[in-house]
């Protein structure tokens, strides 16, 4: 099998379908899920009956219902946050090393302040400071998220701002922005793309994590992070409710990393072939 | 396998209908050599030439047991002293390079390890392969740095590779290659990455190594002239079929095909001086008592003057590092000049890129020698040529590809190129639309920073034509930046000889070609090989003299 004109490695085929599944189910969760995420359609802790697949949770709500309901919220908040991180940090990675001299300096020292300090504290410092709204959680994570965007895109302009194409742009007198989108994006693509199935894997858990600790996702929205979380005593009572959002996170992070390793080696690969 | 039974005369090598087809796990590509035979006795230098593409590395790849990725060899026989190469096992293969076949590259700067010492690397194939003990392959290392005319060779080896030049450290993989005494040296372009005058000595020292050691060789170039001064034998190849064999000579003298024939008369043909075209008109462009450097105390253009006249070809010479591409920068303005002045059309240009006008940045334009990284691979030929007409003109989207039409027709390419990308292209047809995406600003300068020496011999002349065409058709007037004395006299009117960032000499091509010669371009000038067997050895008997009266002028340059 093939796609975009690469073959396609088994584990790749194993992630992509993985993935697919997962996506259906976040879009698709009103139709798929029997009962909505908030709703209680039985006793706390319920055994699994056909109705009920999976077993009700500690308040009676569908589980079933609200896995699907968590891949929507946990998948689809990823998304938004690995767009915007990869947004900032592309834009001032890429300004960094055209511009270099004084820019460059100051955005990278400020990247190195922030990098020096441990993501989750910092994001709890401010989690706790404006509270946790959805946008709010958003723009942490991103901001933080960002700055290793940085570094890559930089490190990535650096090498294809020394091409004579881009200074061909320069001296015909071209904006940064031209310089930016046109010249150098394209060229950065593929290492680009690789890093983003990366980066969302690391969103994804930095959001569990954070809901785990009760700073994400509030309830009654369901997300992986947050159902591990209210679940996890019952591993003490012999029930699988908490393996399954835990079990659903492992999986979705193995696909996206089976699917972006098959990426990079096509990446690698093409460029040896150039050689 | 060596040291035994040494006789000249004896074969050593036997290619017999050699054939490597291109195989990966999409299916079978091309042939790159085609049913290829050759033999080699001991003693002996066969010389491989040909045109990028022609098979020639592939060959000498091949003698070594060894082809590229995604290459196999899928017929014929490679008899190396009586045993198929082919058909021996990997170790067996392991065992021949080295101590049966080595290899010397085009690029040694790319083929040793920055972290090693010259001689930890020269040592290592004869010491793994238990030919010497440590002590004695470093005596050999020596002894061929000694022969290579290194300098110091006692202590040479204990340098890296950083530390040494660049036609040194070619000189070093000679003697890599040579330290586990093989039958046979596979030279892949060893001196085509060098400066003519630098090519000179790596040549000679080269020829000597060989001939002393009585080892076979096999010479591979793009550049008959270089070859005629080292091989006995030459085989010219086409796409990976043999197109003749003979003798050096023979081939130079009295070539038999037609393929042939045009290799050696480009080389001959066509030394005619341009007339100098003097209209009494304003220079175009007038550098002034320039200097420039970048960021140190080193002045790498230091108070240079050239002007530059509608019509003109002002060619500017000099062996890499004489400041000749710095000279183009500080034009164009990407290293700001720091004192001096540049007029264009009689305005004061700004020093630094972002101060100048769009019209000051559109009348001069530039093109590169690596087209390959000159153009954007990302974007197609219509977005690439179109831009500058966009941008300078700011002409409607039909008009625009209107241009670009018009524009590749100039460039004798077909229209239907305009939604490639460069990645489709040949060589000679990307330094084409270098130059299509220079005219679509409708320059008055065009820089021309050595465009033609990154192309084989043949299309390079067809990018020279070109450029000669559209300076008749359009009178721009170029400075070329060259180290190809050979071009320089066939196009260019006037030139300006370059050495460490001063100007030595200048003025009219006829003038400064012409005795008395500056020292320095009179080396420069020996240096460029001719197309006879005996060039070398002239060369090397009036060098001693010419380098003497390059120090002595040096000495006495102002400043």
């Amino acid at each position: 099998m093939r796609l975009l004109g690469h073959r396609l490695t088994i584990p790749a085929l194993i992630g992509l379908i993985i993935i697919a599944l997962n996506v259906i189910a976040a879009l698709g969760a009103p139709l798929i899920a029997p009962f909505d995420q908030a709703d209680v359609v039985g006793d706390a802790w319920g055994d699994p009956d056909p109705q009920h697949i999976l077993g009700l949770d500690n308040l009676g709500r569908d589980l079933f219902s609200r896995l699907i309901y968590g891949a929507r919220m946990s998948i689809g908040l990823s998304f938004v946050i690995t767009c915007l991180s990869f947004f900032i940090g592309v834009v001032t990675g890429f300004t960094a090393a055209v511009m270099r001299g004084w820019v460059d300096l100051g955005l990278s020292r400020l990247v190195d302040l922030l990098l020096s300090m441990p993501t989750l504290i910092f994001a709890f410092i401010i989690l706790s400071v404006l509270g946790t709204d959805l946008p709010v959680l958003i723009i942490t994570i991103a901001i933080l998220d960002s700055v290793k965007v940085f570094r890559l895109a930089r490190a990535l302009a650096m090498n294809i701002a020394a091409m004579e194409y881009v200074e061909v742009a320069r001296v015909r007198g071209e904006g940064l922005w031209w310089v930016i989108t046109k010249e150098i994006l394209p060229n950065a693509m593929a290492p680009l793309i690789a890093e983003f199935g990366l980066r969302f894997s690391f969103a994804f858990l930095f959001i569990a994590a954070l809901s785990f600790l009760g700073l994400g996702v509030q309830p009654p929205d369901a997300d992986w992070g947050s159902m591990v979380r209210d679940y996890r005593d019952m591993i003490n009572l012999d029930s699988l409710a908490p393996l399954y959002p835990a079990g659903a996170i492992a999986i979705l992070t193995i696909g996206v990393n089976f699917v972006v390793d098959w990426m990079l080696s096509i990446h690698s690969r093409s460029h040896g072939e150039g050689a | 396998m060596s040291g035994h039974g040494r006789k000249v005369g004896e074969t050593i090598l036997k290619v017999e209908k050699l054939r490597v087809e291109v195989r990966t796990d999409r299916g079978n590509g091309p042939t790159l050599v085609h049913d290829v035979s050759l033999e080699l006795k001991r003693g002996e230098v066969i010389g491989l030439i040909g045109e990028s593409g022609a098979g020639k590395s592939t060959i000498g790849l091949c003698t070594l047991g060894y082809t590229r990725g995604g290459c196999r060899m899928t017929g014929g026989q490679l008899f190396f002293e009586g045993r198929d190469i082919r058909q021996m096992s990997a170790t067996e293969r392991r065992a021949l390079r080295g101590p049966g076949v080595s290899y010397i590259a085009q690029s040694a700067a790319a083929s040793f390890n920055p972290a090693m010492t010259l001689m930890q690397q020269v040592c290592e194939i004869p010491v793994k392969h238990g030919i010497l003990s440590v002590a004695e392959a470093e005596a050999t290392a020596k002894r061929l740095f000694r022969e290579l005319e290194l300098p110091n060779p006692d202590t040479f080896g204990d340098r890296y590779p950083h530390q040494v030049s660049g036609g040194q450290l070619q000189r070093a993989m000679a003697a890599m290659a040579m330290a586990a005494k093989p039958d046979i040296l596979v030279f892949d372009e060893p001196t085509t990455a060098l400066d003519v005058t630098t090519q000179v000595e790596v040549l000679a020292s080269f020829r000597k190594l060989i001939r002393e050691h009585g080892t076979a060789a096999i010479y591979i170039t793009h550049d008959l002239a270089v070859v005629a001064q080292i091989a006995d034998h030459i085989m010219v190849l086409r796409h990976g079929k043999m197109v003749e064999l003979g003798t050096c000579d023979q081939i130079l003298q009295a070539p038999r095909e037609e393929y042939t024939r045009r290799l050696v008369a480009e080389r001959v043909a066509g030394h005619a001086f341009r007339e100098d075209l003097d209209t009494g008109e304003a220079p175009l462009l007038q550098v002034s008592n320039v200097v420039a450097s970048y960021h140190s105390l080193l002045r790498v253009i230091d108070n240079v003057s050239v002007e530059v006249r509608r019509g003109d070809t002002v060619a500017v010479v000099g062996e890499s590092g004489s400041g000749k591409s710095t000279l183009a920068r500080v034009i164009i303005g990407l290293l700001p000049r720091q004192s001096g002045d540049i007029r264009f059309q009689g305005q004061s240009l700004p020093p630094a890129l972002k101060d100048r006008s769009k019209d000051q940045l559109r009348r001069v334009q530039m093109i590169y020698q690596m087209a390959d990284v000159a153009l954007n691979p990302n974007q197609t030929l219509h977005e690439i040529i179109g831009r500058p007409v966009q941008f300078y003109f700011g002409r409607s989207r039909e008009d625009v590809r209107k241009r670009v039409l018009e524009l590749l027709r100039l460039m004798d390419l077909p229209e239907t190129f305009i939604n490639r990308k460069p990645g489709e292209l040949s060589g000679g047809q990307k330094q084409r639309i270098g130059i299509a995406r220079a005219l679509a600003a409708e320059p008055d300068l065009i820089i021309c920073d050595e465009v033609t020496s990154a192309l084989d011999q043949l299309v390079g002349e067809e990018i020279l034509r070109l450029l000669k065409k559209l300076q008749e058709e359009l009178g721009l007037a170029y400075l070329f930046i060259t180290h190809d004395l050979g071009t320089v006299k066939r196009i260019a009117n006037k030139v300006a000889v370059m050495l460490k960032g001063k100007l030595v000499a200048g003025g009219e091509t006829s003038k400064v070609f012409a005795p008395p010669y500056h020292p320095y371009t009179k080396l420069l000038l020996s240096s460029v090989p001719e197309m006879r067997s005996d060039w070398l050895d002239e060369v090397l008997a009036s060098r001693v003299q010419t380098l003497a009266a390059v120090r002595a002028a040096q000495v006495s340059l102002p400043g």
